[in-house]
């Protein structure tokens, strides 16, 4: 008898099904509420929603805030700078929909008791940059987590969503998900009317700078697990700009966020010899990006790609210079509050290394690359645009709903929306639950319809690291070598490096080419091969099982995008050696990807990029 | 290990274990407390630190890049609403920060049903809960399909 077999299973109905209680989720939650006062709104989450997702320890400015009460900035303007950010590609309909949304979105926070900076002269609230406001937010996520208790009908916290469940009936339609409990080890199976994933970006699929204690002090949270990708491209949702992966200049080892610091404490960089390095490298990358170089503000990826290149050409470190601007103990508090409230990591490594920003101007360098679709970048899946005005190719249902019929989605699920953040992303949360709530009235009395015969399977498959671990711990004396299982750190690791070396991480320079691509493609289908061998010790590991999983399916279509568009986009976050230049001409336009899962084939296609806004 | 447990404050309570977003920490069972399970999987985040009834939680940075001898220390007081921290550096420096964490009292936030029920065709408008209200603006931005156009810009 397998291990499996004498696990319960546990089944939960719902109207509203909302996969992972991030700030995404627990938006999702609270607007579902608000349309469907007599759902049964439901909101999965792996750990617990008190202090989950990217703002579990808090944030100490919301980033995405257009301040129109106050005429600072309108919908159009930050649809102008994502795009510009960007390097010209994003869904500039959902771009506008999320900034027209979002200011009442932190109005409601600031109701909620979220403690928001305000400027002493003005009374309004205090800008950090054009965009961003200051808070002290340290409560940020459990402020926000108690808004979305009081909305659903149940908080399943604890429970890790491995795979989503079709329709028997309908083709293409979504029907639930299954998972388990990560401490009792019972199987769920949830039906869902509607399903929202809303769950976290992608850590951990390249190999990070650390990779020993401190691999976990990664720039974003390593339980971001890419299951925002996984969930939907298993059930052969498109996706879009997979390849668009981003790469963080932060303050070394902690990597402590430095926007605070350009933009409020006017600090700024230079390089090992006390020098301004980026007029360095401008007509260079003038050669590679044309004019983009001249737009204002500079892309972010331009700007790694002078630190890259300055170190590359042996005048690295780069710094911060800090020393000017801390010598007010106003902007010193600023300096150091603005990590305890975000980062606290960094002021552990300061605090260590004895590096008093007063005193000493801290190293920058540039992060290995992540994939998520909240910040300045913008992977994620296809989908339907508002109905007031997106273009009809945009557009063939709900708001947010994937290409999968009854599959909603926000934050680092959605695609082509960067620079949404905390913030937009509650917003686009918000968003989708009213499309979904919308969807399910349409629907009426039309149930969705779950397949025993596959959750009775997917029960199998999600249990079978532990029988595989049970089975093959007794052929050997200890240890962790074995032959027949692998441990999800080994699969991790191995992940780790296929993606560093064959796919632009910081061990390649963050380059790739066709030859590169093609052999990283080979070993990550070996690797998915071994996947099935994943040994888990007990519930814990069973759970990193998992977030492995997820992270190997986005790899691989991270993979497929980037061999399939052939230029360099976005140089200072990858380069393709062999299209070294950006290609307007052939390649402004999303590239779209659809898994099948039973032939494991990946279908590619370009989508035009429409501009709504001048 | 980024996290560690002082054995003689740690009374099992479980609570680091119920928040911990990384699932790393567990209770040890022989000795009844807590201990971090995976280091590796940390990402100094203080949720567990904060939530210690018994201050038995402390971080050491990471063994990789973080010279011994530092110490970041947090007091989280909900009913005060306020967060305290201590940073000491290695060399015996010391910074003290507080900061408030909440303006209105826990529990306070009201539920999205207690708002008045919306009207079925409010459901099929672009306004969201509490728009154009909550926007502070007189109406809800919007764009109209003719500004479409394809391409470079």
């Amino acid at each position: 008898m397998g291990l499996f077999t004498s696990r319960k299973t546990v089944f939960v109905d719902s109207d509203i099904l909302v996969i992972g209680g991030g700030m995404a989720g627990c938006g999702a939650t609270y607007e579902s509420r608000y349309w469907g006062r007599e759902l049964k709104i439901i909101c999965v989450e792996k750990a617990n929603i008190e202090r989950s997702g990217a703002v579990a320890q808090g944030l100490y400015a919301i980033n995405c805030y257009m301040g129109m009460q106050w005429d600072e900035n309108q919908p159009e303007d930050h649809v102008r700078y994502a795009r510009n950010d960007l390097m010209g590609l994003v869904r500039e309909d959902l771009g506008y929909d999320i900034a027209r949304h979002v200011d009442a979105t932190v109005h409601k926070f600031e109701e909620w008791g979220l403690p928001i900076m305000k400027d002493p002269e003005t009374g309004r609230y205090l800008r950090e940059g054009k965009w961003q406001i200051m808070i002290h937010g340290e409560s940020y996520k459990p402020i926000v987590a108690e808004a979305a208790r009081k909305a659903a009908t149940e908080i399943y916290n604890r429970i890790m969503v491995t795979h989503l469940l079709m329709d028997k009936t309908k083709p293409n339609r979504v029907a639930g998900a299954v998972g388990f409990n990560v401490r009792t080890g019972d199987f769920y199976v949830f039906r869902g009317k509607a399903v929202i994933v809303a769950a976290g970006g992608a850590s951990h699929i390249f190999k990070p700078r650390s990779t020993g204690e401190g691999m976990g002090r990664t720039w974003y949270a390593p339980w971001s697990s890419a299951s925002a990708y996984a969930l939907p491209i298993q059930v052969g949702a498109k996706m879009t700009q997979m390849e668009n992966r981003i790469v963080l200049t932060r303050f070394k080892d902690g990597y402590g966020p430095v926007g605070a610091y350009f933009l409020h404490l006017k600090t700024y960089t230079e390089n090992a010899y006390g020098n301004e390095y980026e007029s360095n490298w401008y007509e260079q990358t003038k050669e590679i990006v044309g004019d983009y170089i001249d737009r204002h503000p500079v892309p972010t990826c331009l700007r790694n790609h002078a630190i890259l290149e300055e170190v590359k050409a042996g005048r690295g470190p780069i710094r911060m210079v800090t020393k000017e601007a801390f010598k007010d103990p106003h902007l010193e508090t600023v300096g150091w509050e603005n990590f305890l409230g975000m980062t606290i990591g960094q002021a552990v490594v300061w605090a260590s290394q004895n590096i008093d920003p007063k005193e000493t101007n801290p190293e920058l360098t540039t992060s290995e690359p992540y994939v998520m679709g909240s910040h300045a970048t913008c992977s994620g899946a296809w989908a339907s645009g508002p109905e007031d005005y997106a273009p009809d190719e945009y557009q063939w249902g709900y708001n947010r709903m994937m290409t999968v019929d009854g599959l909603f989605g926000a934050g680092d699920t959605i695609g082509g929306t960067a620079h949404k953040f905390s913030s937009g992303s509650f917003a686009e949360g918000r968003i989708a639950a009213k499309a979904a709530v919308r969807y399910i009235t349409d629907l009426g009395n039309d149930e969705p319809q779950i397949d025993e015969e596959e959750y009775e399977n997917l029960k199998k498959v999600v249990y079978q690291p532990l029988e595989n671990y049970k089975v093959g711990r007794n052929e050997i004396v200890g240890g962790t070598v074995s032959p027949s299982y692998m441990l999800p750190l080994h699969g991790l690791q191995r992940l780790e490096k296929i993606m560093d070396e064959y796919v632009g991480g910081i061990s390649a320079h963050y380059t790739t080419n066709t030859p590169l691509l093609t052999r990283g493609l080979e070993l990550l289908q070996m690797l998915k091969e071994d996947l099935v061998h994943l040994g888990a010790e007990d519930l814990h590991q069973l759970m990193r099982a998992w977030e492995l999983e997820h992270r190997v399916l986005a790899s691989e279509s991270v993979t497929q995008h980037t061999m399939f568009r052939e230029e360099t986009r976005w140089p200072g976050y990858y380069y393709r050696a062999d299209h070294p230049k950006l290609d307007d001409t052939d390649w402004h336009c999303f590239t779209l990807s659809r898994y099948d899962q039973e032939s494991g084939e990946w279908e590619m296609e370009k989508a035009p990029v429409y501009h709504i806004i001048d | 290990m980024p996290t560690f447990v002082y054995m003689t404050s740690c009374d099992g309570c479980g609570l680091c274990v119920d928040i911990c977003p990384s699932d790393i920490m567990h209770i040890d069972t022989t000795y009844r407390r807590a201990y971090n399970i995976e280091p590796n999987f940390c990402w100094e985040c203080y949720s567990c630190v904060k939530a210690c009834p018994q201050h038995a939680i402390d971080v050491r940075g990471y063994a990789e890049f973080a010279p011994m001898g530092h110490s970041v220390r947090v007091l989280r007081e909900e009913e005060k609403g306020t967060v305290s921290w201590k940073v000491k550096f290695r060399d015996g420096r010391e910074k003290n920060f507080v900061s408030p964490i909440r303006t209105t009292p826990w529990g306070s936030i009201k539920s999205p049903s207690d708002y008045p029920v919306p009207s079925p065709d409010a459901l099929n408008s672009q306004e969201l809960a509490h728009e154009p209200e909550a926007l502070n603006i007189d109406a809800l931005p919007a764009l109209t399909p003719d500004q479409l156009k394809k391409g470079v810009v």
